[in-house]
């Protein structure tokens, strides 16, 4: 069992975490970001003894929006469409929990079919964010092929995506009370469909991707994250899961209908870059089951939304409601005075928690597996910032 | 819908063009003809059939095309022809665009994309035309500290480089530049070069990522140098002779040296792609560590000629592969033995054989190029640790095991002078 610091400790013994003065000279400090093409809206410097790295520092902070200062403006219906920014690939799962923690506050029962179509967006919005994080993995590693097969699969889920909500990528679709309007004709075998050629398309996926001896080559055993250390650095989602730890708050603490879905939480052993690459693939295989089954199991009739007073206002008190979204575990944390706009709004987000993972897991490696450790952790750099 | 300025007027328009005209017809007939002709008068024409061929004589035979092909038929026989057009750097350069063009359509077919689509309207064919105006019209920005002299004659060695393989390469018999008896160790020594001049280049960028992407494209090639080298070591062996048409004449005595040095010719496309740093071996410029590794700090035209370059270098060791593995130009004879055109008699330069070998050589080069474009889309890209090590202990290996082979195939009297399959 090594903890955190011994492997600070063990690295320092073995020359990689060079601090001396003197030793300085050796290490070339390479800054990775914002403007470096592996990086996104982020920055991290690293430090390098030859090709390995030695120090990573990340700086996160470019893209900082205040959206939870923004949330203290506005009342809890106006903050949707701005608390959907920062993750935009995956905004009905970052509004659902807020959704919730508003509805706990005022006090709404959202109806049965409005709790199925909610779950069966921020389904289809899972898939849209994992298979864009998919591509950006693939030509992170210098494969073309897998950056445009997902991106050009991603567009089913969008055109679905758009035909429930009216919009490609920002749907600002869950709300408080429900959904914002109903299913259009005809979706349900649409989806379906949809989903069924996807399933095939992951096949291939496997094929191309997965199976690749080269790709095997490159994320085997490199980064390991053991399960003590994942549960010490706090990290969530797909990187937790890949360590083996299989918590996923769809099933730890069910939110509307997922008790009575049948799915498994996916989780692999190993807990190198190969598993948390594997398991956000996984979870879009279950994800397909997770679909047929909401759609199978949905009242085929009445109300999606629950009624609202124009301006929501509920006592005052506090709730803190979290959903698994594409990154893992994504809570609000809202305090009410009592007037329709929130006292304080504090979003605990997977992206941050996982990024804390990132120099812990970069020391030690060589310099080519920085974009196949940066990226398997499943890290947005828009919504660390928030 | 098209758009036109706010002020536009047709007649403006139509004024423009022919003060246009006029001023070319003015500058064509008072300044480009004289000195056309000045510059004529200077230069020793040689003397066709009977006539001494004089500026007049020269500029008509240019419009009467029954004419022209005397002049064509002399041209052909000059060095500056086989240097600058045929089997020279013209022919390698169309290779080259060519294969720029096929790669992006290839490479789009593979990814369910459509690839270059509007320039030129039909499949984006000027696509490349394009993209070199693009390139030319951008500025060339030289980073401050970066060492200018070899900044700039980095691109220039590197493109002259290729293109003195080029020169090596036989594409039909006896159409090739320079045939030297060494010329498979030429064409390893000057390929020899191109590691160097990409340190040379990421030392004068005076950066840390090309500086890096350098050392990266300097680990790689001397780790793929030595297999490159050995695997076609066994067809030395079999051939017995270091000249590259002698390679391709013992193929054409006995058969493919592919059928009988497989592992070599695997060796050898192996090593190719990372002589090229093509994909999965493309460490010196890998985009999403190293930016854009020893390009980096490349800008505009800079940018241009290294990747004119390493496409005319895909050429060159897709032809070296033909040459050394797939018998160079032989093929089944396909052009009749003579051809009678309706209007200009072009039998004087028809040459059946030559334009059958050049025929086959294109299109078993082509068919290199398709291979070695291919794990651009299949593949992801390789770590350095496992590129050096494939270099060192397996390729070498298995060089060394094909090298007995062939040697076997000497000593057992199969192959070489007198052997049971040199017919």
């Amino acid at each position: 069992m090594t903890s955190v610091e011994d492997k600070f400790e063990e690295s320092k013994k073995l020359g990689l975490q060079i601090v001396k003065e003197s030793e300085e000279d050796r290490l070339m400090t390479l800054s990775v970001g914002p403007q470096h093409p592996g990086s996104g809206h982020f920055r991290f410097t690293i430090k390098v003894d030859g090709d390995y790295i030695v120090y990573c520092d990340p700086d996160p902070g470019y893209v900082h929006r205040g959206e939870e200062k923004m949330c203290e403006y506005r009342n809890v219906i106006q903050n949707i469409p701005h608390l959907e920014r920062p993750v935009i690939h995956d905004s009905s799962n970052i509004t659902y929990s807020y959704s919730l923690a508003v509805e706990e506050l005022v006090g709404i029962e959202v109806p049965r079919r409005g709790q199925f179509i909610r779950a069966i967006a921020s389904e289809l919005n899972r898939q849209v964010y994992t298979l864009y994080w998919l591509a950006i993995y693939g030509i992170f590693l210098g494969h073309s092929t897998m950056f445009m097969w997902p991106m050009g699969d991603r567009e089913l889920f969008i055109d679905l995506l758009e035909a429930l909500t009216g919009a490609r990528v920002t749907h600002a679709y869950n709300i408080p009370g429900g959904v914002r309007n109903d299913m259009p004709d005809g979706f349900k075998d649409r989806c379906m469909r949809q989903v069924r050629y996807f399933e095939k398309r992951l096949k291939e996926y496997e094929d191309i991707f997965y199976n690749n001896p080269l790709f095997r080559q490159r994320t085997e055993g490199v980064a390991v994250l053991s399960k003590e250390d994942a549960i010490k650095l706090g990290v969530t989602g797909s990187v937790v899961r890949a360590s083996g730890i299989p918590y996923d708050i769809r099933k730890a603490e069910p939110y509307d209908i997922y008790n009575e879905i049948d799915f498994k939480v996916q989780y692999m052993k190993t807990g190198d870059c190969f598993a948390r690459s594997y398991v956000p693939f996984l979870d879009m295989k279950e994800s397909c089951h997770i679909i047929e089954q909401l759609l199978d199991k949905m009242p085929q009739s009445g109300e999606v939304r629950a009624k609202l007073q124009p301006n929501p206002k509920g006592p005052p008190g506090e709730a803190y409601r979290r959903v698994e979204s594409g990154r893992g575990a994504l809570g609000y944390y809202i305090v009410s005075d009592g007037t329709p706009k929130p006292y304080r709004v504090k979003i605990s987000v997977g992206s941050f928690r996982n990024m804390l993972a990132l120099p812990y897991l970069l020391v030690g490696q060589k310099l080519a597996d920085m974009p196949a450790v940066y990226w398997s952790l499943n890290y947005w750099p828009v919504e660390a910032d928030r | 819908m098209a758009t036109y300025p706010q002020n536009f007027r047709f007649g403006e328009f139509v004024g423009s063009l022919i003060w246009l005209i006029f001023w070319i017809l003015i500058i064509v007939t008072l300044v480009g003809l004289p000195l056309l002709f000045i510059i004529l008068f200077y230069v020793p024409l040689p003397p066709i059939g009977d006539e001494v061929l004089t500026p007049y004589l020269f500029l008509t035979m240019i419009v009467d095309p029954s004419r022209t092909i005397p002049i064509i038929e002399h041209l052909m026989t000059t060095d500056l022809f086989r240097v600058a057009l045929f089997p020279g750097f013209t022919y390698a350069a169309l290779i080259a665009a060519v294969t720029i063009f096929v790669e992006r359509k290839f490479l789009a077919k593979m990814q369910l994309r459509i690839g270059p689509l509007y320039a030129g309207k039909i499949e984006g064919i000027l696509q490349l035309v394009a993209d070199g105006l693009k390139l030319i019209s951008k500025e060339i920005i030289v980073p401050s500290g970066a060492d200018k002299v070899l900044f700039w004659a980095a691109p220039i060695m590197f493109v002259s480089t290729a293109a003195a393989v080029v020169a090596l390469i036989p594409v039909a018999p006896g159409w090739v530049v320079a045939d030297i008896d060494v010329g498979l160790l030429a064409v390893f020594a000057i390929l020899g070069f191109f590691p160097l001049i990409a340190l040379l280049f990421s030392w004068a960028s005076n950066s840390k990522y090309p500086f890096i992407g350098g050392m990266r494209a300097l680990h790689q090639m001397i780790a793929f140098e030595i297999p490159f080298i050995l695997s076609a070591l066994s067809v030395v062996i079999l051939s017995g002779t270091l000249n590259l048409t002698g390679i391709v004449d013992a193929q054409l005595q006995s058969y493919w040296f592919i059928f009988f040095v497989p592992i070599s010719a695997f060796v050898f496309y192996i090593s190719s792609l990372a002589e090229l740093e093509r994909i999965p071996f493309d460490l010196p410029e890998a985009e999403s560590e190293i930016v854009a590794g020893w390009l980096t700090e490349t800008s505009g035209m800079i940018y241009g000629l290294i990747q004119l370059g390493s496409y005319v270098k895909t050429y060159v060791l897709a032809a070296l592969f033909v040459v050394l593995f797939l018998g160079g130009w032989a093929g089944p004879m396909v052009f009749p033995p003579e051809v009678h055109a309706p209007i200009i008699d072009i039998s004087p330069i028809y040459d059946p054989v030559a334009a059958n070998a050049t025929l086959w050589f294109t299109l078993k080069t082509f068919g290199m190029i398709l291979l070695m474009l291919l794990p651009r889309g299949i593949s992801p890209r390789i770590r350095i640790d496992i590129l050096l090590h494939t270099g060192w202990y397996k390729l070498i290996v298995l060089t060394f095991i094909n090298m007995f082979i062939a040697l076997a195939l000497i000593y057992g009297g199969i192959l070489g002078p007198g052997g049971l399959l040199v017919r």
